[in-house]
């Protein structure tokens, strides 16, 4: 990784055919929760570490900073962005105006596309109808909503501490404040959780009206406070056919709300509700991620930021890029992400992507139940509702 | 120490008078190597500043595992400080090393029948062991002068008095007859080198016949070819003379003849009664093959020295690289080992489960274990060995017989009989676990010869035993069962006919080879219903369910289900986790390529291998 964040030559070549997006994160938290492992800090654990530097108070700048640096980085790339996705960590516990001054440098340097979609996490707990009208009066127009379970014991045990109900009022909010799009996150298969509880979580988020869900298996990441707690014995292991099941039960509730699939873990009611910017990483387009370990991706060239907020601010402070590292794709790898991407979304992949291998897999995987009649006719790998919770099987023997 | 003898008499011009051939019976680990490590410092032919520990054993694996697999014979000039030839007359002791395990009981019998006397060594704070004895009992059928020793006195276990009492009832002599010595330090073996020399008798032989050598081993030498040990019966063969092997007709010229001492060390030839070595240029040791006689090829000998046998192997396994690209290195390895060891025998086989290999015939089960770590350790090779089986032979009602070497070969058909090999065992063993050995005996269908009191609380029991039930798992179960103090020895007595029947594995209706076993029909259903469960647990889930059915012909006699997998996919994927989700694929993709397909279905290598490993428990892993 260059200092100065320079890019070979043969990323920016044919851009203008590619949406460009913005991914900026906030690497904070109140408190962590247990089956986290994003990179996210908690003001205690940033105290004595990364000193002035990691705090949360100038963050905003240090993210203007390296808004600028991107600016010099891809020089005459005349894009405006498509979209811009604030995440964390959790965005909301810095003031609506850090997040607004942030986006305001995006249009300062690069300027938004006319209907850009501007997303926003926010956490149930941390907004409320004020600071909801201040982000949409900065220009946010999307948010999503950590809601994961209407249950408490489930929410205990995910570490959340927003009350059940409250992610139901904060869409209501959203919308009273003028966002057009609102997302809810769910989270299934936490231990404890049954096929009831799971009901209630998906009727509770469908009552409340969104235009988008994400429902996701809870991963038991290693390292985390919840994967010690399962080593001990503490709390059980949900089984992989549980999830199965409680995917299922999502799609059914989900399909009778209106909403259609339109990735493995995504669905919406109308193709606008879809989330955009989460297109753009499925599709190769471009989009630089702005903040400690944010990952970026330009033209088949990947890096990533130093994932410590001190670090991060150190660099940018010095005017150096705080890319940490990168690799630059090569064809196959290209050939292989767009399989294992596109594959998990609902207009497939085009079946010319594969190699002969692959291609006699595909086959298999339509016999097997796995693809869909229809598309595989006309030349794409779409996946029936069995193969998506097989995806990354499949993908294994599409990509030989 | 006695000073270095002089005057020594040369090769090919000694008086077989002067001459003692002898060898060292013990048990692994009862200090043999170190016995005659303190010869050869005794004696003078390696000095102290050459001097290394276990001096004789050659491979590295003999020198870890403590075992000895290819014997030697070592020329020792010794001169007598006591006893009626006095001192001042040098004396040569060929020292022959004998291979001390079971698997190598020809080989035994061979380097015997090379000496007048063997000293047989025991550890004071042992005692005898079950080979040692059996041993002891080829020794005695040669007609071997026995002189009894007990090494390690200077350890604080020792019990020589105990031990002692117990050579002297089995050789037939006086506790005190019994020699007591320390290996480690010497104490005590001048005193048992004046004794070989007072006690063993010097070889008889017919100085003006035409001369008559056996063979008592034969190793490969990268350098040399094959290097021959032999004993001159009779005649003398000299340098450059050709010769005549009697088994074969073969006739070769003779590059070099000597002695070793030990390294070899050239010498004009070999009389009556002297042991050497000689070289002809073969390059492999099957065309110089222990127990044959080597004659002159002009005016030599009619009649051979009695006691050949062709090696025949007993125990077959499947042995296949894990990596199939490697087939022709195992291949290789095999020709080489080859070289070395007659008695390996090998042919291509082609397993639909594990690709293509060799089904290698062995002596017994040290001999597949000593071949497999070798090909491991010396080529690099990683390799999947499949269960060792025996051979049967099989009687057809329509009268035709087959002789089966891989349980896949088993005839289908109506079956008259099964003929299995079966063995006497000998098992030594503290009193206190007749019971248990009794009953592993019993459940592996053995029958009871006899049993003896060797002393007040040791004691040797005999059992006729199918060597099937010998070669899977016994030693380990008999050690278990005995806390690691009974020792086992067994011979080939024969053939019995059984109630055998033939066990297949399905894996989803397709037969898996590699899992095929013959059994006792009164096994078959335990043995299905091992199998079955434990490979349920290491079978991953596939995208379609997997029954895994245990069949005697059509009949299932197990089963088990590995459910569907229902689930295979990760929750999320957005732009960080991209790269890292690629790499993760590509591992997996590593992964895929292990795993070995059975129709359709993906087994794991770990799969065949804690199956077929002969430890019945393996260490299955817990499927994710």
């Amino acid at each position: 990784m260059p200092e100065d964040g320079a890019l070979p030559g043969h990323a920016l070549a044919g851009a203008a055919g590619r949406p460009l997006g913005f991914y900026l994160h906030v690497p904070y938290c109140a408190t962590r929760c247990g089956y986290c492992d994003f990179n996210t800090y908690t003001a205690s654990e940033l105290r004595g570490s990364g000193g002035a530097l990691a705090s949360r108070d100038n963050y905003a700048d240090t993210v203007v900073a390296e808004i600028r640096l991107a600016r010099k980085v891809l020089g005459d790339d005349p894009r405006p962005v498509e979209t811009v996705f604030v995440g964390g960590g959790t965005p909301t516990l810095l003031p609506a105006a850090d997040l607004s001054r942030m986006l305001a440098a995006i249009r300062e340097e690069f300027g938004l596309a006319p209907g850009a979609e501007i997303t926003t996490e926010a956490n149930p707990e941390s907004v409320d109808p004020r600071y909801l009208a201040e982000l949409r009066a900065g220009g946010f127009n999307r948010v999503s909503f950590g809601m994961q379970s209407a249950r408490q014991h489930v929410l205990k045990i995910l570490d959340r501490t927003h009350t059940p109900g409250r992610p139901e009022a904060c869409v209501a909010e959203a919308r009273a404040a003028g966002f057009e799009h609102v997302n809810l996150d769910l989270i299934y298969g936490t231990p404890g959780e049954t096929d009831d509880d799971w009901r209630a979580s998906l009727d509770a988020a469908l009552g409340a009206g969104p235009d988008h869900v994400s429902a996701y298996a809870l991963i038991v990441e290693e390292g985390t406070q919840l994967a010690r707690r399962i080593r001990r014995g503490e709390v059980p292991m949900t089984d992989d056919d549980v999830h199965a099941d409680r995917y299922l039960l999502a799609e059914e509730a989900l399909t009778a709300a209106g909403f259609r699939w339109y990735e493995v873990s995504n669905w919406a009611t109308t193709e606008a509700a879809r989330c955009r910017h989460n297109e753009l990483y499925w599709t190769g387009a471009d989009w630089w991620g702005a903040g400690p370990g944010a990952h970026s991706h330009v033209g088949g060239v990947r890096w990533w930021n130093a994932k410590h907020p001190g670090g991060y601010a150190q660099a940018l402070t010095e005017g150096r890029s705080p890319g940490a590292g990168r690799e630059v794709l090569a064809a196959e790898d290209r050939r292989v992400e767009r399989i294992l991407l596109e594959l998990r979304l609902a207009d497939g992949c085009p079946l010319d992507l594969l190699a002969p291998a692959g291609a006699r897999a595909a086959a298999r995987a339509l016999a097997d139940g796995l693809l869909e009649r229809a598309p595989y006719e006309a030349g794409r790998a779409v996946l029936t509702l069995r193969g998506r919770l097989l995806a990354d099987a499949v993908v294994r023997d599409l990509v030989d | 120490m006695p000073a270095t003898p002089t005057n020594v008499p040369e090769p090919s011009r000694t008086d077989p008078a002067l001459l003692r051939n002898f060898c060292i019976i013990a048990h692994i680990d009862h200090g043999k190597s170190t016995l005659a490590d303190r010869m050869l410092q005794l004696t003078g032919v390696v000095d102290q500043r050459q001097m290394r520990a276990q001096y004789l054993d050659r491979m590295d694996i003999e020198r870890e595992r403590g075992i000895t697999i290819k014997s030697q014979a070592v020329r020792l000039p010794w001169d007598p400080s006591e006893g009626e030839e006095g001192s001042g007359t040098t004396h040569i002791l060929n020292m022959i090393d004998t291979p001390g395990h079971v698997d190598f009981t020809y080989e035994v019998s061979r380097s015997l029948a090379a000496c007048e006397g063997c000293i047989l060594l025991v550890d004071a704070a042992q005692g005898i062991e079950a080979q040692t004895l059996a041993n002891l009992y080829l020794a005695m059928e040669h007609d071997l002068t026995i002189i009894p020793v007990l090494n390690k006195i200077d350890l604080p276990a020792a019990q020589p008095e105990k031990f002692a009492a117990e050579l002297a009832n089995l050789v037939g002599c006086d506790p005190e007859d019994v020699l007591k010595v320390s290996a480690k330090t010497g104490v005590g073996v001048p005193e048992l080198l004046d004794k070989v020399v007072r006690e063993v008798p010097a070889p008889v032989g017919v100085k003006d016949a035409p001369a008559r050598a056996m063979i008592f081993d034969s190793v490969y030498d990268a350098y040399r070819g094959v290097v021959t040990y032999v004993k001159v019966v009779d005649g003398t063969l000299g340098k450059r003379e050709r010769i005549r092997m009697m088994s074969t007709g073969a006739a070769h010229e003779l590059l070099e003849i000597g002695t070793n001492s030990p390294e070899m060390k050239p010498a004009d030839g070999l009389s009556v009664g002297e042991v050497g070595y000689l070289i002809t240029g073969v390059k492999d040791v099957r065309q110089s093959k222990v127990g044959d006689t080597i004659t002159q090829l002009n005016k030599g000998a009619t009649e051979p020295l009695g006691g050949y046998k062709d090696p025949k192997p007993m125990v077959f396994s499947g042995l296949y690289p894990l990596d199939g690209s490697d087939y022709p290195e195992l291949r290789d390895a095999l020709d080489k080992l080859q070289l070395n060891d007659a008695a390996l025998v090998y042919e291509p086989e082609t397993s639909a489960a594990l690709g293509f290999g060799f089904r290698v015939g062995f002596l017994g089960l040290l001999h597949l274990e000593v071949i497999r770590e070798r090909l491991e350790r010396e080529f690099g090779l990683e390799l999947i060995a499949t269960a060792p089986n025996v051979v049967y032979r099989v009687d057809m009602e329509d009268g035709t017989e087959h002789e089966v070497t891989n349980p896949s070969e088993f005839p289908t058909g109506k079956i008259d009989k099964v003929h299995e090999p079966v063995v006497r065992a000998t098992i030594l063993a503290p009193s206190e676990f007749i019971g248990a050995i009794m009953e592993l005996c019993q459940t592996r269908r053995g029958n009871l010869l006899g049993m003896d009191y060797l002393s007040e609380d040791r004691v040797e029991i005999r059992y006729t035993l199918p060597l099937a039930e010998v070669v899977f798992d016994f030693f380990d179960q008999l050690k278990s069962k005995t806390r690691g103090y009974a020792s086992l020895d067994y011979e080939p007595t024969g053939e019995q006919s059984a109630d055998l029947v033939k066990v297949d594995i399905l894996l989803h209706g397709d037969k898996v080879d590699a899992f095929s076993a013959i059994c006792h029909k009164d096994k078959a259903y335990a043995y299905g219903v091992r199998l079955v469960a434990k490979l349920r647990e290491l079978i991953p889930r596939q995208s379609f369910e997997v029954p895994i059915q245990a069949a005697i012909g059509s009949r299932v006699i197990a089963r088990e289900t590995v459910r569907a997998i229902r689930k295979d996919v990760l929750a999320k994927c957005y732009g960080g986790d991209i790269s890292r989700k690629r790499k993760l694929l590509e591992k997996q993709k590593e992964g895929k390529k292990r795993m070995k397909m059975v129709g359709s279905v993906e087994v794991p290598q770990e799969a065949f291998i804690a199956v077929l490993s002969s430890d019945s428990d393996g260490d299955a892993k817990a499927k994710k």
